[in-house]
């Protein structure tokens, strides 16, 4: 069996979820192998619908544990890949699966390669690919445990709805955990998640201050729903939250479409959005680094080109 | 408080990657190696620990003999004591060998509560200090951002999609520290000084009662088949317009090229 996790808060299934069975399906069918998929916690019965259309033949629904434990988490994947001989185990690179996914390979000794990119099957055998040292290398990597385990880089494997068998297996995960969630605060319910977004809107120091962040910048990923990115010079200067920072130190995305104004495109800036599929830069400089990745590069004054292109935007939406 | 801290030192972030000729390693001429910046967040909250409860903080790497000044850095930060974990067998390990090798450094001295860096910067697993927990049997809060020690609780904010959580767990546990946590202090002249002559011990897998098969290479679960440059990025077009028709050209391009308008 290939075993995918799917990440669930409340009733909510993200969007990696949903790459990760997308990817555990093309997997399944490379290996002839059936596709399951397990869900923990509170709201897990109520996404077993929506993870069928992935095409799972089999979904394992636990409602327990009540919160998230890394362990009890752990615990209930690794139960769950022993009794159905699981051979593969994905998890999309959510901040549940990067905490908790290294506990499981632990339990079932099998080897783990995070935010991994690329899959290919070869006699048989599971390769993955995972860029390192901030994108400046790819790194081809093979198993050596009968289990072969992945995290996924989210936004980069496509979605595909399929058949599958779809029976439904609960369970529950019991004891006691070592640790738990005794707290979630949602700060930004609601808007696009920085790692999930299609389209990130981002700005470094150029954009000289918190206001242009909090209006222009935001106006305009509203417009596209996008969501809001910045460079570490700017989460510096505190003109923006760290959850926003993208790079090295920050995070790593992955939009169809990465637009970067008063970037100049730092290594340290460019190892976390070296991947997205087309970037735009706007910067006064025609030297700026970033031109060298920019798929559209416009040297401009960038108080001169958000304002024309919000308007622009509306008028292509009206 | 008995505080452990595990660091790894890693090429400097600014610095060229070139391929070795075995295809699979990078070329460590001319590399300018750093602590790990993660592992710079994990040392100043063990030595900040230390400061307010009292107690001793061990610095903790396995690496080939350079990683000593690694190490050193620590000291000169504030650890009291360093074990480098040396030896040929301990080379080529992936993540999980790395990790069975820490945590039997763990299981020999019992130390109270432990920090990793949520992640090495170069090879960016992001799992060592998760999986040690899990070897040790132990509670972990990963991707720390907050700390509160309070008697054998520890609680700890981290980021997740959207806001944070507060995890809770009791001590003997691990912290992998996020960005965010503190700012590192920099090493000064007397601390540097004072580094030179603090311990330093060398393990050897047989030293952490493991037989060679079990750590580096031979240990791994995982082994990199090659190693290659990414497909280089084409730069597209480059235009100098008017605002205006800068900004028809990037709709244009959202509708036409990107197609998400
Ligand atoms: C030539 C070469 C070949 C390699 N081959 C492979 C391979 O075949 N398979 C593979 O998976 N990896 C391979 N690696 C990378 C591997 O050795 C990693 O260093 C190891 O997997 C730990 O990775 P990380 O830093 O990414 O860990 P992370 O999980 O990102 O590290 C988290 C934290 O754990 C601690 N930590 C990590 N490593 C150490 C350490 N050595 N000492 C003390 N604390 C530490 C630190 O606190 C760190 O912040 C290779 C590296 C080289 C240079
Ligand atoms: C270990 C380490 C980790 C790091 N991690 C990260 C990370 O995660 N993320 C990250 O981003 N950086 C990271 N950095 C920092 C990185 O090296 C750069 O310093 C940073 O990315 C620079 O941010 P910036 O491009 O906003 O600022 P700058 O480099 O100062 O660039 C500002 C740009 O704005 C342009 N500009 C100014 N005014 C205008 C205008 N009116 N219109 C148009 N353009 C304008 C300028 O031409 C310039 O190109 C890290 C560094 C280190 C050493």
């Amino acid at each position: 069996m290939i075993l995918v996790f799917a990440d669930q808060r409340d009733g909510n299934l993200k969007k990696a979820s949903k790459e990760a069975i997308s990817e555990g399906k093309r997997l399944g069918s490379a290996l002839s192998l059936p596709l399951g998929v397990v869900v923990l916690g509170k709201g897990a019965g109520s996404v077993v619908d929506e993870i069928k259309k992935y095409g799972a033949d089999k979904v394992f629904v636990s409602e327990t544990p009540d919160a998230y434990s890394p362990d009890l988490y752990a615990e209930g994947v690794a139960k769950v890949a022993k009794e159905n001989g699981a051979k593969i185990v994905v998890f999309p690179g959510t901040s549940m699966c990067v905490d908790f996914a290294p506990r499981v390979s632990a339990k079932l000794e099998a080897g783990l390669v995070t935010d991994i990119t690329a899959t290919e099957v070869k006699d048989g055998k599971l390769i993955v690919r995972k860029p390192v040292y901030s994108g400046k290398a790819i790194a081809t990597v093979e198993f050596k445990s009968d289990i072969a385990m992945v995290t996924l880089r989210p936004n980069v494997f496509e979605l595909a709805e399929s058949e599958g068998a779809g029976e439904v297996v609960e369970f529950s995960v019991e004891g006691e955990a070592k640790a738990k969630a005794v707290k979630v605060e949602m700060k930004e319910a609601g808007k696009v998640e920085l790692t999930e977004a299609t389209i990130i809107v981002s700005g470094g120091r150029g954009v000289k201050g918190p206001e242009y962040f909090q209006n222009e910048l935001q106006q305009l990923a509203d417009l596209l729903g996008a969501a809001v990115g910045a460079s570490r010079a700017a989460v510096d200067a505190g003109w923006i939250d760290h959850s926003h920072q993208v790079g090295q130190t920050g995070k790593v995305v992955s939009p169809k479409v990465y637009m970067a104004f008063g970037i100049s495109g730092a290594i340290q800036h460019l190892a976390g959005m070296g991947t997205s599929q087309y970037i735009i830069a706007v910067n006064k400089d025609p030297d700026a680094p970033i031109f060298n990745v920019a798929s559209l590069g416009v040297v401009a004054d960038l108080f001169k080109v958000v304002p024309a292109l919000i308007e622009e935007i509306k008028k292509a939406k009206a | 408080m008995n505080i452990m801290v595990f660091i790894k030192q890693v090429p400097d972030t600014e610095t060229k990657i070139k391929i070795a000729d075995d295809g699979k390693s990078i070329v460590e001429d001319g590399i300018n190696w750093i602590v790990s910046p993660y592992d710079e967040f994990a040392i100043e909250e063990a030595v900040k620990t230390k400061e307010n409860l009292g107690g001793e903080v061990t610095v903790v790497s396995m690496g080939p003999s350079r990683a000593e000044s690694a190490l050193r850095t620590a000291l000169a930060m504030g650890c009291d004591k360093a074990i480098l974990l040396e030896d040929a067998a301990f080379e080529g390990a992936d993540a999980y060998s790395t990790a069975k090798a820490l945590a039997k450094v763990i299981e020999k001295h019992n130390p109270d509560l432990i920090f990793f860096g949520k992640q090495g910067v170069g090879n960016d697993n992001t799992q060592v200090g998760q999986l040690v927990a899990e070897m040790v049997g132990i509670g972990h809060i990963g991707t720390c951002i907050k700390l509160e020690i309070d008697g054998d609780t520890i609680r700890g904010e981290r980021e997740i999609e959207g806001g944070r959580e507060t995890i809770e767990t009791k001590l003997p546990a691990i912290v992998t520290a996020q960005r965010g946590l503190n700012e590192p202090r920099y090493p000064n002249l007397r601390g540097i000084m004072k580094a030179k002559k603090k311990p330093l011990e060398k393990l050897t897998p047989a030293d952490l009662g493991l037989n060679a098969d079990e750590v580096g290479l031979a240990g791994a679960k995982t082994v990199y088949v090659s190693l290659e440059l990414p497909p280089a990025r084409q730069a597209g077009k480059k235009i100098e317009v008017e605002p205006e028709v800068a900004a028809k050209e990037i709709v244009e391009f959202l509708k036409n090229e990107a197609k998400v308008l």
